[in-house]
Formats: structure tokens, sequence, C-alpha cells
């Protein structure tokens, strides 16, 4: 009994590990969309909002690249789904000893680097391209034309994979059977086994389109001046993102779910069917009973309602109350960066006096020395002096390598000027090189340090 | 429109292994033919050589006199029944049955009206607009029937189609093909393992064995005279017994066995294997020709010991242990109402005429 409730216990709690695991990074990111903040973040809450919808809306670039990426994903798959179709069928046309051969051959795109692919892609058609004389405006350097081309060597794999495995269920005794009836070889293909693999062709679709839509590393070299949603993701990234990235995640989220959970219902309608078919075959019913129209299935609305009730009650929460709830937390904020301050300021006061104190006794000690004295004092030690740095971090949030660009500061050079240095950035007066450093700091995104 | 179909000195090879070996077949216009032999033994690959599945490595196929070599399965004037069916899944029933006509080009309403007539045929008015899975075994049978059928072709071919129906199911489908084919007079050439369905249904039966034709004839013909060794042990019941022939005279052999001397019909496949004094030989004698010798003089008697014995309701089956024979000899004796079981342990004289027992040279059997 017990050793049982143990056993369901850590069942239970592998099961919720597993799934925190593949969903909290999606959660998190989930939330961020909502939350005002300028960062992506949860903590602090700031306000409800879907503004970053609003901003996503209006990302010019990322809407090309949104647009470029379905573009590209339309002609991967117009390109891909037939190519592996044909790859899968001719797998099941050659001799039974070549098989394996040609298999490994036609699948080993899948085993090559996406990065070797861009690369030789663009290599391949640069040279096709120039044997021909082309110039740069023709289709061998169209970074549509070359996504599509590259992505296809290894997508048209994945597509032949889902037709082989298609295939592998067909009863070649029906293609046999259409040819016998005075079906043409044609015939038997579009009448025959074209409607079988139909299923095959929507999924391989589905399929190619999204490893086209989602694919970076083949795509960040073929696309040349075009852009897609992932190149624009990826420098995004590089140069500093807002939650309008997030918003985008959760719109694809939702939409995914939403597909997932009415193709789950077609599919179910699609078993019962099947089961009433078999129930009267072995004569327990008469009729099948007549199914609804799938469009007024009570599921299928169950869901669209749901679908429209969160999208309404999103806006709704997201809309109304944002301004005040904002003005609020700004006055927070303010309220808070005042008292920081005030801190600071206090502390840099009383720091001030103790330091005057020291350079006067070091002005006079260097005031002995010869001229080489000013290159000496860059290795001085109290350029690492503890004192510094906590002086440093105690006040702001700042990186480590701040103590090390103080070094190149011009001031360094000058008689007595480290403590003097330092005094100036707590203040906030910050030499050139420290306001580069400054963007990585996640306080620089923060409204408040725009104020 | 009907056909004759000829196979002339057929061989078919794959790498090595001979799955037919020098076939000469004639099959008559608007008969039932059926191939009869174990499964393995190259029934298959002999109709898929007649429906153009497969050329032969040598020799010809005619059909209505016509050389069928280089003519693919669908410009021949045959239409085949495959084991499984092959019904396409996701057409209606009456485009199943109207797939012939579509592919040449018949109008919808042209199709619609000669799948009607033949769901008539088969006794299934009315049910064209099921799916295929919505049908009964037997009905997906009769539906594989009529979708051969509307391609109007002059033979019909039928790969073992009975094989997946249940006993009961399977002996109404023999009536019902039988008198199909009687209805629509073309020629059918049926594949079997099922001794039962070739014997009740066909005109001629030809019993094969590793890729060789052993013996064409009817069905009586098959049963009462066997030409080898084979087709006697595969078709029905039968007891053998070896030994050396001893006379022939007038077509009678005397066989010297360890049971005893037997008196049996001399019956060979060719002048070329007939049997002479001093060759090895069976005597085979089927349950039912065995009698109790007290019952009436025989030429043939044999004593032994009744083993054991089961009733069957129509007749007894009595197993008995002959002296000379390792194997146990079966004897079926009809249920005549009088008729009691012989007590198990007891001694016991068996026998037959000349004429119901069969002499033949030595050869290969079926295996049990």
């Amino acid at each position: 009994m017990t050793s049982d409730r143990v056993r369901q216990f850590f069942v239970l709690f592998f099961v919720l590990g597993f799934f925190l695991y593949l969903f909290g990074p999606l959660i998190i990111m989930g939330l961020t969309a909502f939350n005002s903040s300028a960062f992506p973040r949860v903590t602090p809450w700031e306000c409800f909002t879907v503004e970053w919808f609003d901003v996503l809306a209006n990302d010019s670039r990322l809407l090309e690249g949104l647009k470029n990426s379905f573009l590209i994903g339309f002609g991967v798959v117009l390109f891909a789904v037939p190519l592996g179709l044909a790859g899968a069928l001719m797998l099941t046309q050659v001799k039974q000893r070549v098989r394996p051969w040609y298999y490994t051959i036609v699948i080993s795109p899948i085993l090559v680097p996406g990065v070797v692919l861009g690369i030789s892609t663009l290599l391949f058609w640069d040279r096709i391209g120039v044997m021909f004389g082309a110039s740069r405006d023709s289709i061998f350097y169209n970074g549509f034309f070359l996504t599509i081309i590259g992505q296809s060597t290894f997508i048209a794999a994945y597509t032949m994979l889902v037709f082989i495995s298609r295939l592998q269920r067909f009863d070649s005794a029906q293609e046999e059977a259409a040819l016998d009836l005075g079906a043409t070889h044609v015939q038997a293909f579009r009448k025959i086994l074209l409607p079988f693999l139909k299923p095959a062709i929507a999924s391989a679709a589905v399929l190619a389109f999204l490893a086209s839509f989602e694919n970076y590393n083949t795509t960040v070299f073929t696309s040349i001046s075009t852009s897609t949603l992932t190149t624009v993701l990826a420098s995004k990234v590089r140069y500093g993102i807002d939650p309008s990235i997030s918003a985008l995640a959760v719109v694809i989220v939702v939409l995914t779910v939403f597909g997932a959970a009415i193709h789950e219902v077609l599919k179910r309608r699609e078993q019962a069917e099947a089961e009433q078919a078999g129930m009267v075959a072995a004569g327990l019913i008469k009729e099948k009973k007549v199914q609804t129209k799938w469009f007024i299935d009570p599921a299928i609305i169950c869901i669209l309602l749901v679908f429209i009730a969160g999208l309404g009650t999103a806006f709704f929460a997201g809309t109304v109350g944002v301004g005040e709830c904002k003005v609020l937390v700004k006055e927070q904020k303010q309220a808070e960066t005042a008292k920081r301050i005030q801190a600071l300021q206090e502390r840099t006061a009383a720091k001030k006096a103790a330091a005057a104190e020291e350079a006067e006794t070091q002005k006079q000690e260097k005031a002995n020395r010869t001229g080489t004295e000013n290159f000496n004092s860059i290795f001085d030690g109290d350029n690492l002096l503890p004192q510094a740095s906590e002086s440093d971090s105690a006040t702001q949030p700042r990186t480590g390598t701040e103590n090390f660009n103080g070094i190149f500061n011009g001031g360094n050079l000058q008689p007595g000027s480290e403590v003097e240095n330092n005094e100036k950035s707590e203040d906030g007066a910050r030499t050139g090189t420290e306001n580069f450093n400054g963007i990585f700091s996640s306080g620089n995104l923060s409204p408040s340090t725009t104020e | 429109m009907s056909a004759d179909v000829q196979l002339q000195d057929v061989w078919i090879r794959f790498g090595d292994f001979v799955a037919a070996r020098d076939v000469n077949i004639h099959i008559k216009d608007g008969e039932f033919f059926s191939f009869l032999g174990p499964s393995g033994c190259g029934k298959t690959t002999l109709l898929r050589a007649v429906s153009g599945f497969l050329s032969p490595s040598q020799g010809e196929v005619l059909i209505g006199g016509k050389n069928m070599s280089g003519i693919g399965p669908n410009k021949r004037p045959t239409a085949l029944i495959f084991q499984n069916l092959a019904l396409f899944p996701l057409m209606t029933v009456w485009e199943n049955i109207a797939f012939a006509l579509e592919v040449k080009g018949m109008s919808k309403a042209a199709r619609r009206k000669r799948a009607d007539e033949l769901l008539d045929l088969i006794a299934l008015p009315g049910q064209g607009d099921k799916m295929v899975n919505e049908l009964s075994g037997g009905q997906k049978q009769r539906v594989a029937i009529a979708r051969a059928l509307a391609a109007e072709p002059d033979v019909l071919l039928l790969d073992e189609p009975l094989s997946a129906l249940d006993l009961k199911l399977r002996q109404h489908m023999r009536t019902e093909l039988r008198a199909i084919q009687e209805r629509v007079g073309i020629t059918f050439i049926y594949i079997t393992h099922d001794q039962g369905e070739a014997l009740t249904m066909s005109d001629n039966v030809a019993v094969m064995s590793q890729g060789v034709i052993e013996q064409v004839a009817g069905g009586n013909q098959i049963y009462d005279s066997p030409e080898t060794a084979f087709v006697a042990s595969f078709v029905g019941e039968n007891n053998y017994f070896a030994g050396t022939v001893r006379e022939l005279n007038n077509g009678l052999a005397v066989v010297d066995t360890p049971s005893g001397v037997l008196a049996a019909r001399a019956v060979s496949r060719n002048d070329k294997e007939q049997l002479s004094v001093g060759d090895e030989a069976y005597v085979f004698i089927r349950p039912e020709s065995l009698r109790f010798s007290q019952q009436q003089e025989l030429d043939n008697v044999l004593s032994g010991v009744v083993e054991r014995q089961e009733f069957e309701g129509n007749f007894w089956q009595v197993y008995l242990r002959v002296d000379g024979s390792a194997r146990i000899v079966t004897l079926s004796m009809v249920n005549d109402g009088h008729s009691v079981g012989y007590e198990v342990g007891s001694r016991v004289q068996v026998g037959c005429g000349s004429d119901l027992a069969v002499a033949l040279p030595q050869g290969p059997m079926a295996a049990e």
C-alpha cells in the first residue's frame, strides 16, 4: 500500500518535473509578453498589458521577415514535397540490394550540418552564375531562390521519411488491381496512390513549412540580403530585445494549440465514422449515424468560443487600466530612484571626505618623484584596491569590467587622478568607454535609466 | 466473350529458384479450371504470368490464341481477383465496381447504371453508396467479383479469394461463384490450396507440386485415379503401403508388401513412368474403400488391431494397427444405424476390392 503510494508520488513528481522542464520556458516567455516592463521579464511584475502585440504589429522589419519566411516556407513546400515523394517512390522501385545504399545517400542531407549546406548552396549557385555570366540581380544571387533551394536539400529528406512510412502501409495489390482493370500507370497513380497518400502529403507539407520557417543556420547564408523571421530575431537578440518577441511567441503558440485542437476533433470524428462503418459491416447496426457538418460540431464551436473569449479577455485586461497602472509604477520607481540617489549622495560625500585626505598625503609623496611617475601610476596597486570595487558595487549594479576600464581613462595618467576618477564614475558622469559597456547592463533597459 | 488459355512450355525462374517447370496446359473457353497445390507450389506465380504481372522466363502464354508476351496486365483480356481482394478503401462500393469503366472514360451516369446492374447480379442491390469498410467479408468478396466483371474480361482469374472467409461463408460462396460463372459464361481460372473448393467447383483441376503440374483431370478422376504419389497423398485421405511389384497383367499390379500381397490398378502419369515387374511401388487405399472382411469376400485382406475409434455422426473413423505396417491405417464406415463400434484392442480383418486400390510408382508425398 504505502510503497504504491510512494511510487505514485514519485511518478507524479517526475511527470510534473518533466512538464515543467518542457513548458516552463514557454510559460515564462508567454508571461513576459504581457508585462509592461521594457525588458522581457516576469519579476518585477509591472502592469498587465497587450501593448507589445501593438509594438509587434508595427515592427516593420519583423513583419517583413515574417512575410519572407512565409513566402520561403510555401516555396519550400512546393519544392520539397514533390521531391520527397519522388524519392520515396523511387525507394519502392529500386532493387532490394541497392535499397540501403540509395536510402543512405538520399537521407544524408539530414546529417550534414545546416551551415555546410548553406555555404555550399551559396558557393555552388555562385559558380553556376559565373558560368552563365549572370549578373548580381539574376536568380543565382536571389535570396529567395537560394534559400528555397538550400533548405529543400534537407527538408525534402524529411518529407521523404513521411512518405516512406506511409508507403510502407500501402497494399501494392491495389495498384496492381487498378492496372489489371485497365488503368494506365498514370491513372493508377492519380486515382489510387495519390488519394492514399493525401494525409501524408498534408503532414509532409506542414512539416516542410515548419522546418523552413524555423530554420536559421542554412538561411543565414543563403538569404543574402533577404531577411527572414529567424534572421531578424537573431539580429534583434544581438542588438537588444523587447517583449514584442514574446508577443510573437504567444501568437505562434496560440495558433499552434488552436490548430492542434481542431485537428484532434477532426481526427476523432474520423475514428467515430470508421467505428460506425465497422458496426455496419458486422451487422450490429443498420446504417451509420449521420454526423453533423464539421463546422457545427459542438467541440469545434467550443474551441472557437474559448479562443475568442481568451482573446477578448486578454485584450480587455491588457488595455483597460493600463495607463493608471503605468503611472503608479512610474511614481513608485521615481520614488525608489530618488531614495537611491539620496543614499548614494550621502555615501559619496562621506567617501569624498576620506579620499580627499588620502589624496593630500599621496600628492605630497608624488611630488618628490621623477618624471616617470606618470606612467608608473597605472600599475599602482591602488588601482586594484578593494575599496574601489566596493564603492562601485555598492552604488550601482555595474559589472566588474568598469574597474579595468578605468585604467584607460585619461585622468589616470594625471598625477593623483585615481581617486578623483573613482569619484566621478560614482556620480554618474562617466567617461567615453563606460557608456558602451553599460549597454549590456540590465539596468540600462529599465525605464529608470532613461528617465 | 470468352477465350481459351494456353500455357506452352512455361518456365518461371527467380534466380536459382524454379517456380514453374515446363508447364503445358490448355484451358478451354468457358471452363472453370482450378490450380490446386500446397502453398509455395508456384500456382500464384502461374496466375500472375497469365494476368501479365510477370513474364515467363521461357515459354508462352496464349489467350484466345494470341501470344501475350510483351502485353501488360492493363491490356490483357483478363481480370484478377486478389487474395486480399484489394478493394479500393477510399472509394464507395459502386465506384469500386465502376473503376474499370472510369479508366475507360465512360460517363458517370453510364458507370453508375452498369454498377447497379452488377450489384443486382451479385445480390447486393442498393448497397452502391456504402463505403467498402461497411461491408462484411462475404459482401466484399462479391464486390471484388463485380469489379472484375465490370471490365468485361474474357478470362477471370481468382487467387484464393475465399481463404479469408469463415467455413460457412466459404461453402456458400463456392456455390455462388459457380453460379456466377455459369451466368456470365467466361473462363474462370481458380487458385486454391483447399481441395474441397477445387473439387466442388471445377470442371478440371491441375494439381501442382514444387512448380510441376502433377496431373490435370476432372475432380473425380483426380480423386479416384491419382497419377502420382503426390496427388494420391495430397487429395483426400489415403492409406498407403510400400512394396515391390511381383506381377502385372491387364493393368492390374500385384504388389508384395510387408502387410501382405495387395492387388491394385496400376496407374501412371505417362508411359515412361509405367510400373514394371520388380519396381518399387506404393499401393493406395482410401479409408472409405476399406471394409471389415467378415461382411464380404475381398481381393486384398489386411489384419490388425483396433487402436481407437471416433464417432463422427454420419460415419465411424476406425484407426487400425495393421501387421507389417508402422503407420496407423484409417477406415471409415458409414453409420447406417445398425453398425456398432469395434472394441478397442480386438483383432480384426479388413480389405477392399482390387479396383478400389491404386498402385503407383514411388515418389515424393505431400507433407502430412
